[in-house]
């Protein structure tokens, strides 16, 4: 399958998204990221039984986290799908990439150094 | 354990609002075991109030560090060379650390990251409960270890009131009935009888209604 999906994505890769931790989310929101969102198997369908639906309950905390302090939430996600869905993560990299586009660039900017 | 919850980003951050090079300073015993101020929390929460300094276009600096206890003379003089190096300290350990560093260190800020709720545990991955209230005069030998001080609303010390209903309290559909457990317990265990037992007037000169209290131990003191 060639699929295409938005090159301004970058993809990093875990084990399981159960890896992927609540500081992984905020640090990236922290270095500027517009968005970020986690990709993970469909629920009931984790390798490792649980991973998928604990990392579900950290992106809502960092989602918590932006809305207390005024970021919009909806520049962090969860997404379940499986690693046969090619032509569905294509088409959530797009969704995602819309969303992101209408929000605007990421109010979190480090200021250059002078 | 000590149990404590963090407190609103918008509390911390109106604390530290004229500060632009801080430390958030974390503490390895009950707070780290209550996942509220230990390593993990104290990384997230530096990271929470860069993002939001960011947001406002006001950088601020923040250090992490995490000692072994805040409530320790020993590890709080560990901070000697570095404290003085901030405008201020944001301390995630329970209500006693802040105290601990601020009589130790006179010249600097301290400011508390949580709420310090109550004694109690973990009673499932998530979610802690409330089990003793430090009254000073433990009576739950006479209540099979359970300890209606705590954890009846009313603290009442010879049986339930007129609001105990299917084992829940009335105050919420959440909260068992200590009262309820302590006599199904003692049912359960043929011993319903101990509960005739009538108590003398139970002393609070040794729980707070006594004021701040010390714990002297001679055989210990240097
Ligand atoms: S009786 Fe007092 S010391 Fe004993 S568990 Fe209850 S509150 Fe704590
Ligand atoms: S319902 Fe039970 S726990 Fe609640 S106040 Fe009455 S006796 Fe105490």
């Amino acid at each position: 399958m060639r699929l295409s999906y938005p090159s301004n994505i970058k993809v990093i890769q875990v084990p399981c998204t159960g890896r992927v931790d609540i500081l992984h989310l905020l640090n990236a929101i922290e270095n500027g990221a517009d968005g970020v969102y986690v990709a993970g198997c469909l629920e009931g369908e984790c390798h490792y039984l649980t991973g998928n639906i604990k990392t579900r309950k950290k992106v809502n905390y960092v989602k918590k986290i932006l809305q207390e302090i005024g970021i919009e939430p909806e520049r962090v996600e969860m997404f379940s799908l499986s690693s046969a869905m090619g032509l569905k993560f294509a088409e959530i990299a797009r969704e995602m990439n819309e969303k992101i586009k209408t929000l605007g660039p990421t109010p979190v900017r480090k200021k250059e150094a002078a | 354990m000590i149990v404590a919850d963090r407190k609103s980003l918008e509390e911390i951050l109106s604390m530290i609002k004229d500060y632009k090079n801080i430390m958030v300073l974390g503490c390895k015993g009950c707070v780290t075991v209550c996942n509220v101020g230990g390593e993990k929390e104290v990384s997230i929460l530096a990271s929470a109030l860069r993002i939001a300094r960011q947001k406002e276009g006001r950088e601020i600096n923040i250090d992490t560090k995490v000692i072994e206890r805040q409530c320790d003379n020993e590890y709080v003089a560990q901070l000697k060379e570095t404290v003085g190096n901030y405008e201020a300290v944001v301390s995630m350990a329970c209500g006693v650390g802040p105290q601990f560093l601020s009589e130790a260190y006179r010249e600097q800020k301290f400011y508390p990251a949580v709420n310090t709720t109550f004694f109690g545990g973990a009673v499932t991955h998530g979610i802690w409960e409330e089990r003793c209230a430090g009254c000073g005069t433990c009576i739950i030998h006479d209540f099979d270890g359970l300890c209606p001080v705590a954890r009846c609303a009313k603290s009442l010390l010879h049986g339930p009131c007129g609001g105990s209903s299917k084992g829940k309290c009335e105050i919420s559909k959440e909260t068992i009935c200590i009262w309820d457990s302590i006599v199904s317990k003692k049912m359960e265990q043929g011993r319903l009888n101990d509960l005739l037992k009538v108590r003398a007037v139970k002393d609070w000169r040794t729980a707070r209604d006594g004021g701040p209290r010390r714990s002297i131990r001679e055989e210990l003191t240097q």
